[in-house]
């Protein structure tokens, strides 16, 4: 997407995309913040099993936590050095942060389909209603994520990711921040804390 | 899409569909929008006209309850998200970049694609009626009654999605004007120094930043619930039914204020204009909507008193809502003392915009009755609401509008509308909407339920109910004298020279039609009130400026939006494939349109 | 206390006549009002219509300043030929400091009795209260009073003078209990109990109705409330916790109406005794209670007076009378039907 500025100007000398592109992150924390405050209102209030203390594996889910955390670093490395014009460290950094968030994905992939085979789905009870739909949305936007990555990759690969072009990079960094950022959030409320009465 | 050049007439002259279909050109996608919302308001008064038919009596059978049902909820649900939201877009889109000189919303093509979703998600909501199945659970579609289990049909599918798919047109007009006004305003326009139009729509698009993900949510679990047995709104799995009403009024009372801010904003730049005189108290004006704005968001449960949720809720809630008659209070009196003093012209514009104040005081203040929850519960979904919302959306917003339509209508289309014809719609449309609304209170307070598709005559509320269908027969008499005007103006219409009310504002610089490029040179201005100050902007000349482009068009947005409402639609019908192709199309699109030219 | 109420319900009285006269006068209406909020008998009542105009008073006074300052300044400073544009005045903080802080007067005024009702109701004593289990079906009333062991539907039964404790549910979708003329309204959600709680004052007949959207028949959702003395209620009751007449002291009509009500049809789901209960005869739970069906004021959830032909073009297509209603046509003859009316209002 492109600018519609008269000659280059803007008001406040900021990228009109960066800006635009906040105010979308502040409707997803809405979003999110909704997601997550639906969660904390039914927690415990499921009047059948499994629940969350029976099934869900903290360990398990610590690791990809932290293989998310990992492709955060990933990804500002891969922004300095698209900055700095290293097309060979752009592609090494933008293709590990798109694979480490790949990896999550498979995890979450797993996680689903064990929790499936234990005899939680979506219409099991309440818990398995506000973590699916939770957790189901975070993993949409990693791969969304993931295949944004993926695009710059390739356009980085045909050498179309130039320096001038770092704000595209900024961008989808911004979006792998926030997408981590939530991801700590949920792991700490539905994994950390988990509350209501034991099974 | 190369960019092509411009030619100061393009607006009049290429009238060819595809460059209609692929504009993106702000001025080009407001009068798509301002013409489809205004057929939607006329599907939505039709449906009005039907439900005052029925209930012209008592015992009346013109239509059946099903048909009853499926008409309110689809008259409310059309007025407010397919032709009064819409409407004020239609405004935001041609007006704001004017006001702030600039030459294009920010990002055209995400402009065009929030057009295209608007108007598909419309001709999906209303597709029901073609499939007998319009949605029938109400405006607010509490659940349990959305259910599966007690709506079986797809009715309330078709709404639920709906509702989504213009969500997302909503939101992302919301960025693009967020980032416009935040970004690409004129040097020297500051925040100070913007319009107050567009200052509420400012306000106005952080509203829906804010609120229409929390009723996106709400719709997703409803989606769950009724397609893969979730148990969102399940009280027999423990679920609590008043999590639908928090979120769905989380987002419904911020709603009520995106929808009268922008009238608010309208308003505030009719009445200086015919009072000759700048508007009085500006900062306190901008304050106050903010403050609106904000407040706004604290209130949601008043709409739920009758639900049980305990003293203490009451209590705050009540307060809070009543404290939002301070903020508005006062723009009420800065706009009379902007007329005190005055020179006041009384044109069409300049009438509905003090009709605007005076009708919605009192729906303001049958809004304070409201907020009072021990009394609520004798006034709650009776005729008193509908009496109450009829005044601040129609007596509120959509006098503001249709002055606001009269206002901008010779700089958008370089003819004025008759003035003989608006003041006939005016008188028409001041006296309907009171015979109609009025007598609503009563009827409410002395126990007519809302939604009833038929009422026993020992209630003893026939009379006023008669007279509340003959006021309805006058509006919408009222508006086809508007259509008609709109027809006549067309072809001999009086025409507008650049400022023909005389106004202050930067959009009245230039030539009426606006050239395609806007601004030939780039505005600089010096007051908040250029054209009246001396020397408060540069002269901006007829002539194209050399050389310049202005964004071409763009196909993609169209598909794209074509794409997502296709995946709805997949959903619809539960057809995996149909949902996988849309996404197909709709992913293929985003990406073309990521990687078009598309240089300014 | 009872003073001030009396000289209260008088002014209050005077207040809706002054207003509404006008308005009814216009619109050519008059009548009882039957589900008026204007004319409450409880205490509740009075508070909340007390509140109500006492908001609408003080919003009549901001509608004419409002109205007052427009049309004196649209009469004012019209503009007059030749008139030299004004000056440019673009704010005065004092009056605007004035015009913020004098609706912030108007509201503490309005909050403070407000939130003093709301805690007033909250805090009512509900110890000797008489309870009342109210359920709301689509689209008709349960009433359940654990006390007397009595279940009945759709007329309401309250003793004068003794404080009542409705206590609120639903059996399906969301209903919201409304009774004007005795109290506000109350909604009825599936997994809550909500309280209503109020003195009934006079004796005599009221009417109500649900007032939340609730789906096809919501409109047809009415019931009736009869407030006895002290003496008549017990009538009542004992009435009610009698049992049915014994099958041998029918007469034949009634006799093939109880037969037919007995009958097991195709679909077994057709049959009266699926959904209905009679003590000593059927159990359903799906349909209102039918025990003392002739003593009932209506038929079908107040839609209908309970009248033989009026029973009789319920049972015939129910449908037809309420619109989506939950029973089913039943397929029954012209005799059956008779045979039922009778038998039905014979259960008094
Ligand atoms: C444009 C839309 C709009 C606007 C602006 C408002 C404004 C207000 N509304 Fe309204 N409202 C609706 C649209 C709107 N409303 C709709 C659509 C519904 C029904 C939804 C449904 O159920 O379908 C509704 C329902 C509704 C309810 C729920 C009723 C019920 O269902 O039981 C309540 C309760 O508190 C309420 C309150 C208010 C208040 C306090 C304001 C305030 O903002 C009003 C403030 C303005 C003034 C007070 C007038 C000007 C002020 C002065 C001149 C100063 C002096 C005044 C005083 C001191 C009183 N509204
Ligand atoms: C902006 C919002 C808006 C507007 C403008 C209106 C406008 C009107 N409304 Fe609406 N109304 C709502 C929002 C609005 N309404 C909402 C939110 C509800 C609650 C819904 C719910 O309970 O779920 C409601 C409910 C509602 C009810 C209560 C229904 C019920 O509870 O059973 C009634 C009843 O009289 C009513 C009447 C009218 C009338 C007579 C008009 C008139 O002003 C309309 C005037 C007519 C026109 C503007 C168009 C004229 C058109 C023609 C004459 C036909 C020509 C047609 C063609 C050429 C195709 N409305
Ligand atoms: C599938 C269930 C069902 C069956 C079978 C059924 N009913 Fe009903 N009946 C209902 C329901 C539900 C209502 C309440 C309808 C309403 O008011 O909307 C009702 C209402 C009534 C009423 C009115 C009660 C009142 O308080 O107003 C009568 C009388 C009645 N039924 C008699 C019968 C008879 C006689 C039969 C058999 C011939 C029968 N019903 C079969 C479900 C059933
Ligand atoms: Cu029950 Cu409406
Ligand atoms: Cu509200």
């Amino acid at each position: 997407m492109s600018t519609a500025a008269i000659g280059h100007y803007t008001s406040t000398g900021q990228d009109t995309r960066k800006i635009a592109f906040w105010t979308f992150i502040g409707s997803e924390c809405m979003l999110f913040g909704t997601l997550i405050a639906t969660y904390l209102s039914y927690e415990g209030k499921s009047v059948v099993g499994p629940t969350p203390q029976e099934i869900l594996n903290i360990p398990l889910t610590s690791v990809s936590t932290f293989v998310l955390l990992m492709s955060s670093l990933a990804m500002v490395l891969a922004l300095a050095a698209v900055m700095r014009g290293d097309t060979r460290y752009s592609k090494v950094w933008l293709a590990t942060t798109a694979v480490l968030g790949a990896v999550f994905l498979v995890f979450q992939a797993f996680e689903f389909t064990q929790f499936v085979d234990e005899g939680l789905k979506i219409s099991t009870n309440l818990f398995g209603s506000t973590f699916f739909v939770l957790t189901g949305c975070h993993g949409l936007h990693v791969l969304v994520g993931v295949i944004w990555l993926a695009t710059l990759l390739i356009m980085s690969a045909r050498g179309k990711l130039g320096p001038e072009k770092a704000m595209n990079v900024e961008i989808a960094g911004l979006y792998w921040h926030f997408v981590d950022v939530v991801w700590i959030v949920i792991f700490t409320v539905v994994y950390l804390i988990q509350r209501g009465p034991a099974a | 899409m190369e960019a092509t050049a411009a030619t100061p007439d393009s607006l009049e002259s290429s009238s060819r569909l595809w460059s209609w279909i692929t504009t993106t050109d702000h001025k080009r996608i407001g009068i798509l929008y301002g013409a489809t919302a205004f057929v939607f308001l006329l599907i939505g008064g039709l449906e009005a006209m039907l439900i005052r038919w029925q209930l012209m009596k008592p015992d009346n059978d013109f239509v059946s309850a099903e048909t009853f049902n499926e008409l309110f909820t689809m008259h409310g649900t059309t007025m407010i998200f397919l032709a009064l939201m819409p409407l004020s877009a239609a405004f935001f889109n041609f007006i704001i970049p004017l006001q702030i000189g600039a030459r294009d919303v920010a990002f055209p093509r995400l402009n065009a694609f929030s057009y295209w979703v608007f108007l598909l998600g419309g001709l999906f909501l209303n597709a029901s009626f073609l499939f007998g199945a319009a949605p029938d659970a109400g405006w607010f579609g509490y659940a349990n009654l959305t259910s599966i289990q007690y709506s079986p049909g797809v009715n309330i599918d078709f709404w639920a999605m709906g509702l989504q798919i213009l969500g997302i047109a909503s939101l992302a007009a919301a960025f693009n004007f967020i980032a416009t006004i935040i970004n690409m305003r004129a040097p020297g326009m500051k925040l100070m120094r913007m319009p107050v139009f567009t200052w509420m729509a400012f306000i106005t698009q952080f509203i829906i930043v804010t609120a229409f993900p929390v009723i996106t949510v709400a719709l997703v679990f409803l989606m769950f619930d009724r397609m893969f047995g979730a148990n969102f709104y399940n009280p027999n799995a423990g679920g609590d039914l008043l999590l639908w009403q928090h979120l769905f009024w989380l987002f419904g009372h911020p709603e009520v204020y995106i929808l009268i801010l922008p009238t608010m904003g309208m308003v505030s730049e009719i009445l200086p204009t015919f009072s000759r005189k700048p508007l009085f108290g500006y900062p306190v004006i901008v304050y106050s909507g903010i403050l609106i704005g904000t407040i706004g968001w604290g209130v949601w449960s008043h709409h739920m008193f009758a639900s049980g949720m305990g003293a203490a809720a009451d209590t705050y809630f009540g307060a809070a809502s009543m404290l939002i008659a301070i903020p508005t209070g006062v723009k009420i009196f800065n706009w009379i003392a902007t007329m005190w003093g005055g020179k006041i012209r009384f044109t069409t514009p300049m009438l509905f915009s003090i009709a605007f104040i005076m009708l919605f005081t009192i729906g303001g203040i049958s809004g304070v009755m409201h907020a009072s929850p021990p009394t609520d519960l004798q006034q709650t979904d009776t005729y008193f609401v509908v009496a109450h919302l009829h005044y601040v959306l129609f007596g509120g917003a959509f006098m503001g509008i249709f002055g606001a339509i009269y206002y901008w209508w010779p700089k958008v289309f370089g003819r004025l509308l008759n003035e003989r014809l608006g003041k006939l719609h005016f008188w028409l449309a001041f006296i309907g909407l009171n015979v109609t609304f009025f007598p609503m209170h009563l009827i409410g307070m002395l126990g007519m339920p809302r939604r009833v598709y038929t009422y026993s005559a020992e209630l003893g509320v026939g009379g006023m109910n008669l007279a509340a269908t003959i006021g309805a027969l006058t509006l919408g008499f009222s508006t086809l004298v508007l259509v008609y005007n709109i027809w006549h103006t067309a072809a001999k219409g009086e025409k507008a020279g650049k400022n023909p009310w005389g106004a202050a504002t930067l959009e009245w610089a230039m030539s009426s039609p606006p050239p395609v490029y806007n601004f030939s040179v780039i505005p600089e201005v010096t007051s908040r009130l250029p054209l009246w100050t001396v020397g408060g902007m540069n002269e901006i000349p007829d002539v194209p400026p050399e050389p310049i482009h202005v964004p071409g068009g763009s196909y993609w947005p169209v598909l794209a939006a074509l794409g997502l409402v296709g995946f709805f639609t997949g959903a619809l019908m539960h057809s995996l494939w149909v949902a996988l192709a849309a996404a197909a199309v709709l992913v293929v699109s985003v990406f073309k349109w990521a990687f078009e030219p598309f240089e300014m | 206390m009872n003073l001030d109420r009396r000289s209260f319900r008088r002014a209050n009285q005077l207040a809706v006549l002054a207003s509404a006269a006008l308005l009814l006068g216009l619109a050519g209406c008059q009548g009882p009002f039957p589900q008026s909020t204007f004319s409450a008998t409880t205490e509740l009542g009075e508070d909340l219509s007390g509140l109500f105009w006492m908001i609408f008073w003080w919003g009549v006074a901001v509608f004419a300043v409002v109205q007052v300052g427009l049309i004196y300044v649209m009469i004012r400073f019209r503009a007059r030929p030749d008139q030299p544009d004004p000056a440019p005045i673009h704010g005065h903080t004092a009056l605007e400091i004035a015009w913020t802080l004098a609706p912030a007067m108007i509201i503490v005024f309005i909050a403070v009795p407000t939130i003093q009702v709301i805690w007033k109701e909250a805090g009512t004593d509900t110890a000797n209260a008489l309870q009342v289990q109210v359920i709301g079906h689509q689209w008709w009333w349960e009433y359940r009073y654990p006390e007397y062991g009595i279940v009945t539907a759709n007329d309401l039964h309250l003793p004068q003078g003794r404080p009542v404790e409705l206590q609120l549910t639903s059996a399906d979708v969301i209903h919201s209990f409304w009774l004007p003329r005795l109290a506000g309204k109350r909604d009825m959600i599936l997994g809550r109990t909500n309280r209503l709680v109020f003195t009934p004052d006079s004796v005599g007949e009221f009417w109500g109705q649900c007032a939340e959207y609730c789906g096809t028949s919501h409109a047809n959702m009415r019931f009736r409330a009869f407030v006895h003395t002290a003496a008549d209620f017990d009538s009542w009751v004992a009435e009610q916790t009698s049992a049915p007449a014994a099958a041998e002291t029918l007469n034949d009509l009634e006799r093939r109406g109880l037969a037919a009500y007995r009958e097991v049809r195709t679909p077994a789901s057709n049959s009266c005794i699926a959904c209905h209960a009679i003590q000593g005869i059927s159990a359903g739970v799906l349909g209102p209670d039918l025990n003392h069906m002739g003593s009932r004021s209506t038929v079908a959830g107040g839609t209908l007076e309970n009248t033989a032909d009026n029973l009789a073009a319920w049972l015939r297509d129910p449908a037809a009378v309420k619109p989506g209603s939950l029973m089913p046509n039943t397929g029954l003859t012209e005799s059956e039907i008779a045979g039922l009316v009778a038998y039905l209002h014979s259960l008094r």
